[in-house]
């Protein structure tokens, strides 16, 4: 190990390469990667690209030996290897940081990283382990705590704990898979800049699957675009527009016109949120005096990192959790979050993961549309018989409308693709007249089609007059959709400012707290 | 009451407490390895009752208490060993078979059991810790038995072994964070079938306690649910070894309320004292389920706390 910490410091290139010819995967009917052929340099930090379901992670787990490919090999460092299983990865140089953390929470850093070694001593003595990774951190450009349990690290110190992880494994060529959705825009910047400098040393090679371009363009120096399992596209970064990266990974599909946001004037504040309290575990405010209006016909747009309260927001304005202390005002009175004030105040919404927030997976869909109106007519005589013949009449219309790809009105919703429980959802809450509308990260892992539709949605209630609270962690995603912008940091509202007004790095420091 | 009175009660607390509370103790202790792995075993009372009548047979049969012992352990061990393999099969609820094993267990030692309720079979010794104070009743309170000190040690050993050995950062990874243990190659389900198995060795030595030295006979009663007051117990110590020990000191001083004041005449209210251990595993309960430091140290992989 002291060998291993001592030659990384040496000027000799360490990175490796890493080619792969016509790796081909299929899972039964589906051929997940099509004959994809990469070609990776020794030291160049590579961007990999392309929509959800593109191959992009069955490519590299086929690369790190989760899977098996059906077909190509593997080069590495220019010579043919077999990985068979991640422990076989992990000795050939390969590292992988996943999108969700791999530390065990209740360890702390130092324990993680000692148990990691693959020649992780029987009997730890700590004080000479204390002492090595001392002299391993000295080394590195960054640091992270090591003598705290991991869970009780912020997002950022975990996510650069997981790359210390791969330096101190000594792995010299690393994945990440979207490393920086849980970071700051400063944060993301940072270690990705850490990253790349080490890249132009030639310490380790670094491939980043990813889909923000700004990410791409500023770190990244070469490229491969992935579509439905096959490579369409690769080369220098600084040869390819950003408008080519996105033509190359959604390829001819039609994209819905962007949203077109019509000049309405400010109307009266609709929505109230008054120094709004909610406890988390342990009894701590995880949202501590949230203060927010949002007037008719505007999209006020939550930014932050994630875990800094938004969800905690929505769940209080949805009535998962309970409201601590503080008020929620609509057009002026008091408002409790029940079924009866929804159907009132005409509030509708769309929570993060509708699958496990809005709808129950296993009934069907015409059910899951029906959740708002089931109990009144023509659903329902008496207020208590139901008649499924008018519910599944209105699934079928809304189906249409909404394009929601299903079998049948009576599929289970837990079927769907993730992008047609989004519509289905979506149709359910938008189909009556909207007052308010809260809606969280509603184009999370959806493809660029998906994304635009559901945007043209969201702008088209506003242009409508409904108050729209937007919560999302993709700033760009607020950038475009927003009249105003609030930041969320540390379950208060710390900012707020008219889109206009502000920029990136504004709210970046807002985000990080720093402000 | 007077306060030779008071001390007479307090000696018999201390003396029940060091008496009563190793099975506990052992049975603790196991709980504590096996959920530290992330997985529950609910049917260590099976386990117990088992390891009871196989040290209790051993001992009839060969006339060695501590071979009786040894038997008690590696039924133990094998009751956990099929606790581990049925829960390694997919879409398995590690409760449920827990329950199906408690119900083994007593089942299979009540049947095999039939034979060794009536015959006498060679117990377990003391050593007398208190007879420099020359007090007798002290140092009959302190006449402990070696299981005690085997209990107290392996505490120890597993309280160090969690934070300084790799198995011990290992199996806490596991019951933290599987998807952090598969990352690293580590084999989540040998991790738990071992945990189990060893966990289950330890309920079966607890059992050898009661059959071969308090109340040291065998009989269908034996265990009382000691097995599964053990359970909760694990949740009040909050997956720490010596807190278990602690809690199980506390257990046995409680069972122990009840004959204490009876030696000293207070007879009223003799099966109420006698229920104290189960009161005290309900407020224990109630008290621990508000508790978010608990729900913080539990094991992140348990099917209770998920």
């Amino acid at each position: 190990m002291d060998d291993a910490i001592l030659s990384l410091t040496q000027p000799k290139v360490r990175a490796l390469s890493l080619e792969t010819i016509g790796m081909t995967k299929i899972f039964g009917p589906l051929v997940a990667l099509d004959d994809v052929s990469l070609k990776i340099e020794a030291g160049s930090f590579h961007a990999l690209l392309g929509e959800n379901g593109a191959g992009k992670s069955t490519l590299v787990k086929c690369i790190m030996g989760f899977y098996q490919a059906d077909g190509g090999s593997l080069l590495l460092g220019g010579g043919e290897v077999n990985v068979r299983n991640p422990r076989d990865a992990r000795a050939m140089g390969l590292g992988m940081v996943y999108q969700h953390f791999t530390l065990a929470p209740c360890l702390t850093g130092a324990e993680n990283l000692v148990i990691s070694r693959a020649d992780a001593p029987t009997f730890i003595n700590w004080a000479r382990e204390k002492k090595r990774l001392d002299a391993f951190l000295e080394r590195m450009p960054f640091r992270a705590p090591l003598d705290v349990p991991v869970s009780s690290l912020a997002a950022g110190e975990k996510q650069k704990l997981e790359i210390l992880k791969l330096l101190y494994l000594d792995q010299r060529l690393l994945i990440l898979d979207e490393p920086t959705s849980v970071l700051t825009p400063q944060e993301a910047d940072e270690i990705l800049g850490l990253l790349r400098g080490m890249t132009e040393r030639k310490e380790i090679t670094v491939v980043m699957i990813t889909h923000k371009f700004r990410e791409v363009t500023a770190f990244a120096d070469s490229l491969t675009v992935l579509r439905r399992g096959r490579m369409v596209g690769a080369g220098k970064v600084a040869d390819i527009p950003t408008e080519e990266m996105a033509r190359m990974m959604i390829g001819d599909t039609q994209i819905a016109a962007r949203a077109i946001r019509s000049q309405n004037a400010a109307g009266e504040t609709v929505l109230e949120l008054a120094a709004l309290v909610a406890k988390g575990e342990e009894d701590k405010d995880v949202l501590d005096r949230v203060n927010l209006k949002i007037r008719a016909g505007e999209i006020v747009g939550v930014a932050g990192v994630s875990g800094n309260g938004q969800s905690q927001l929505v769940e209080a304005l949805s009535g998962q959790r309970e409201i601590a202390d503080g008020r929620i005002l609509v057009r002026g009175r008091p408002f409790e979050p029940t079924r009866d004030a929804f159907f009132k105040l005409k509030i509708f919404g769309l929570p993060e993961e509708p699958l496990k927030n809005a709808a129950v997976p296993r009934m069907s869909v015409a059910e899951n549309m029906a959740f708002r109106s089931f109990d009144r007519p023509p659903n329902a005589k008496f207020g208590w018989w139901l008649s499924a013949a008018p519910m599944r009449a209105r699934a079928r219309d809304l189906i249409s409308r909404y394009r929601v790809k299903t079998q049948s009105p009576d599929t289970p919703i837990g079927d769907l693709s993730g992008g047609n429980v989004q519509r289905a959802v979506l149709a359910r809450e938008l189909s009556d007249e909207v007052d308010v509308l809260i809606v969280a990260n509603p184009c999370f892992g959806l493809d660029f089609a998906s994304v635009a539709e559901i945007r043209a949605q969201i702008m088209e209630q506003r242009n409508r007059g409904a108050a729209v609270l937007l919560i999302s962690e993709d700033l760009d995603e607020i950038l475009e959709l927003a009249d105003r912008v609030a930041v969320m940091s540390e379950g208060a509202i710390s900012y707020v400012a008219p889109v206009g007004e502000t920029d990136r790095a504004t709210i970046g420091m807002h985000m990080a707290g720093h402000a | 009451m007077s306060d030779s009175l008071v001390v007479t009660v307090l000696v018999a607390l201390l003396g029940g407490a060091l008496r009563v509370s190793t099975p506990f103790m052992f049975v603790a202790l196991g709980e504590c390895l096996t959920e530290k792995s992330g997985r529950v075993n609910l049917g260590l009372e099976g386990t117990l009752v088992f390891g009871a009548m196989s040290a209790y047979a051993t001992s009839y049969h060969t006339g060695s208490p501590w071979l009786g012992v040894l038997a008690a352990g590696l039924a133990g061990a094998a009751l956990g060993a099929l606790h581990g393999f049925v829960c390694k099969l997919p879409r398995v609820n590690d409760i449920a078979i827990g329950i199906a094993m408690m119900l083994f267990g007593t089942g299979v030692a009540f049947f095999f059991g039939k034979a060794y309720i009536q015959p006498t079979a060679p117990r377990l010794g003391a050593i007398a810790l208190g007879d420099w104070t020359g007090d007798p009743k002290v140092a009959t309170a302190l006449q402990v038995n070696p299981l005690l000190l085997i209990g107290l040690a392996t505490a120890l050993i597993m309280w160090w072994a969690f934070a300084n050995t790799r198995w011990g950062l290992v199996l806490r990874m596991s019951g933290d964070s599987a998807p952090a243990a598969r990352a690293m190659g580590v084999s989540v389900d040998l991790v738990r079938f071992l945990a189990t198995l060893s966990g289950g060795f330890l309920a079966g030595v607890g059992g050898a306690f009661l059959s071969l030295y308090y109340p040291g006979s065998w009989n269908q009663g034996l265990s009382s649910g000691q097995g599964l007051m053990a359970v909760a117990l694990v949740i009040f110590a909050r997956w720490n070894p010596l807190r278990c020990v602690a809690a199980a000191m506390l257990f046995g001083a409680a069972g122990a309320i009840g004959p204490a004041l009876q030696s000293v005449g207070v007879t009223q209210g003799y099966y109420f004292f006698n229920a104290a251990p189960y009161i005290l595993t309900l407020l224990i309960m109630v008290a621990s389920a508000g508790s978010r430091q608990a729900s913080r140290e539990a094991p992140g992989e348990l099917s209770i706390t998920k």
